[in-house]
């Protein structure tokens, strides 16, 4: 008997240790909640009753339905979480996740619509040539920090606003479904769409692939040599150039990989939800910067991104439970996620990759 | 298309309103810029800016107290981003792009929080900033219609692009502000205090972007919409770049930024589709970032 007590005694230690990964992220959020439960008493709702709402709103309904929704709508969160992180870790501050997911998404929606193939050779069409394009667009930042030293951090940013008015311009005059009186490209053929999970619900097959891609990341950059390489570059650059790896071989594959998966994750939104490119209808819910907000959440750690994708997916979708219920405007959970990134950045615990070295001077 | 009539006198009379908000927070950043701080948080705190100006002249129905108040919840949220910076020594970076996407969300919830609107605010009671005509310059023929007809934050932005400068270069105050951003250690040697200096700066960037603010959502029209700086605060953040962190530098990028910015809106009227002069602005800035940085290589420490 007491030697099992001490058996697990001993335990303890290494349960604490396994469970410091999630120290910082759990203060971040009991401080957002505080503020969040502030500011619902400073405009008179009582904070308690909105809190309850937010959590049967993300995981109850009839049939599990809010929990369904919770996790269709976490799957483009942790798409663009994944393809933040694939950067984040190697040291690049990837900001451009939402020109490069439009950009995949149209041309995921125009391949589809205008290459005359048959459903199973056009399918991987579409999904390839989405991942070219959101590769692409993230690839030119690269090459523009690595040949003349212009900040990705800006470049990426800047070209999220070319990327939507282009996307706009085209699904407006150039490839537009008139008759339906929107702003969005012709319907795909039925062949092409992703098949439904659950009826009534938004949960479709594309989840998978998403689940695919989150495996995918871990492994490779857990387990592999270039993982290594690229875990190195983000803790310390000049270290790993001396150690002989070609950084900007490096630098130009992980941009290129991290928009490829902003461009999948926009492929997928298309063949499974709207079967159709709709103006705005990837930037409105927020997706690349959600996504982004879960990667910082966890330290750019593949599994980590995906609890906090659907953790933050959860926090949406509650928020519409939220306004149902009590009138607290669900933009509070904007407010809710943004505060944990802020309170996550206080901790200092944060590093971003190459910017490290210098800022300790300070 | 005559070319004569897009470049005429009223497109430079709405180049220099565009040209303020990018030139106040540009100062802004500047001002942090030169003691060590690269501040990317300008587009959270110009649209911040934006809303409370709106606010303030909402209540009391009155621009100047719209102005005030944009100034001063800018400064109390700079002390904010200032905390988490300084003593807590959090990343400049993730705290900047966390307070960017703080403020996109709060002005979203506020808005629907205290007046039950949804995607822009407008009222009556919100009083715009006027316009001053100047007397004599008034009625000169080309520099007339140029240089009169502003808002007051107008002058006043370009006011202090000479007041930046004379305090950078002609004070004690600018001299240890510059000695802290380019050796910290030897200003601290020499008594200087490195952390409130660079606090100090802070708090001085968002009372430049609260005014920043007021100019877009009091000066160029009379409401607020969700998410209006649309990256003109990290435009800002390239003018600084451009500008070499010179105010005459500073001044002259914003300059360039704002003519791309006010071209767009002309060139809707001729015909061309909305989506592609909106790019304007930014595609210029895109083109002068590559452009400076092809003569200096690394902008930033890490690049």
């Amino acid at each position: 008997m007491s030697a099992t007590v001490s058996q697990s005694l001993r335990v303890l230690p290494q349960i604490r240790h396994a469970l410091r990964p999630l120290q910082g992220p759990l203060i971040a959020i009991g401080g957002a909640m505080v503020i969040g439960a502030a500011l619902m008493l400073l405009s008179g709702h009582n904070p308690i009753d909105a809190y309850w709402a937010m959590l049967l709103g993300a995981i109850a309904g009839p049939n599990l339905a809010n929990l369904a929704s919770t996790v269709a709508r976490g799957a483009p969160i942790v798409g663009m979480g994944i393809a933040a992180a694939i950067a984040f870790r190697a040291g690049y501050p990837n900001l451009g996740g939402e020109g490069q997911m439009v950009l995949g998404a149209l041309t995921a929606a125009l391949v589809g619509l205008y290459v005359p193939l048959p459903p199973p050779l056009l399918l991987p069409l579409v999904i390839l040539a989405a991942m070219l394009v959101g590769g692409l667009w993230s690839w030119f930042p690269a090459w523009a920090q690595f040949r003349a030293g212009v900040p990705i951090l800006i470049s990426t940013l800047l070209l999220n606003y070319p990327a939507s008015y282009f996307a706009s311009y085209m699904v407006t005059h150039v490839v537009r479904d008139v008759p339906s009186g929107m702003t969005q490209t012709y319907m795909l053929a039925d062949d092409l769409h992703f098949i439904k999970l659950m009826p009534g619900t938004q949960l479709h097959a594309g989840i998978f692939i998403t689940l695919g891609v989150v495996l995918a990341t871990w492994f490779v950059i857990d387990r592999t040599v270039i993982g290594y390489r690229l875990r190195l570059m983000g803790l310390n650059a000049q270290f790993t150039r001396y150690g002989g790896v070609n950084m900007n071989r490096m630098g130009y594959g992980i941009m290129f990989l991290s928009g490829a998966v902003a461009g999948l994750v926009g492929a997928i939104e298309v063949l499974g939800v709207n079967y159709r490119y709709i103006d705005g209808a990837l930037q409105s819910p927020q997706y690349a910067w959600v996504g982004l907000m879960s990667a910082l959440l966890v330290n750019s750690s593949p599994p980590g991104v995906l609890l906090a994708g659907l953790f933050f997916s959860a926090v949406q979708t509650g928020g519409f439970g939220m306004e149902r219920a009590t009138d607290v405007p669900r933009e509070l959970a904007r407010v809710l996620q943004a505060l944990i990134i802020l309170l996550i950045a206080a901790q200092s615990s944060f590093n971003f990759g190459q910017g490290r070295a210098e800022e300790r001077e300070t | 298309m005559d070319l004569s009539q897009i470049f005429d006198a009223t497109l430079l009379n709405s180049t220099f309103r565009y040209i303020t908000p990018i030139l106040l927070a540009a100062l802004g950043g500047l001002i942090c810029e030169r003691v060590g701080v690269f501040n990317i948080a300008l587009e959270g705190l110009m649209l911040w800016g934006a809303y409370f100006a709106v606010v303030g002249s909402y209540y009391a129905e009155n621009a100047f107290v719209g102005v005030l108040a944009a100034m001063g919840l800018g400064i109390a949220l700079a002390a904010v981003l200032g905390v988490i910076v300084i003593p807590l020594k959090g990343n400049m970076i993730v705290s900047g792009i966390a307070l960017n996407l703080l403020i996109a969300g709060a002005t979203v919830f506020l808005l629907r929080a205290m007046f039950g609107v949804k995607g822009a605010f407008q009222d009556p009671r919100i009083q715009g900033l006027g316009k001053i005509n100047i007397p004599i310059i008034e009625n000169l023929p080309v520099l007339g219609p140029i240089l009169s007809g502003h808002s007051w934050l107008v002058y006043l932005s370009w006011a202090l692009v000479v007041v930046v400068y004379l305090l950078l270069f002609k004070t004690s105050l600018g001299l240890r502000m510059r000695g802290v951003g380019e050796q910290p250690e030897a200003a601290a040697t020499l008594g200087v205090n490195v952390n409130w200096m660079r606090f100090g700066a802070i708090l001085a960037s968002g009372a430049l972007c609260g005014l920043a603010g007021a100019q877009l959502s009091l000066g160029q029209v009379t409401l607020f919409v969700e998410n209006m700086s649309a990256g003109r605060g990290w435009i800002a953040v390239v003018a600084n770049m451009l500008g070499q962190a010179n105010p005459i530098g500073v001044f002259l990028a914003s300059v360039l930024f704002g003519f791309a910015d006010s071209i767009g809106f002309r060139l809707q009227a001729y015909g061309l589709p909305t989506q592609f002069t909106g790019m304007v602005p930014y595609l210029v800035t895109l083109v002068a970032l590559f452009i400076i940085a092809v003569r200096r290589k690394r902008l930033l420490p890490w690049t």
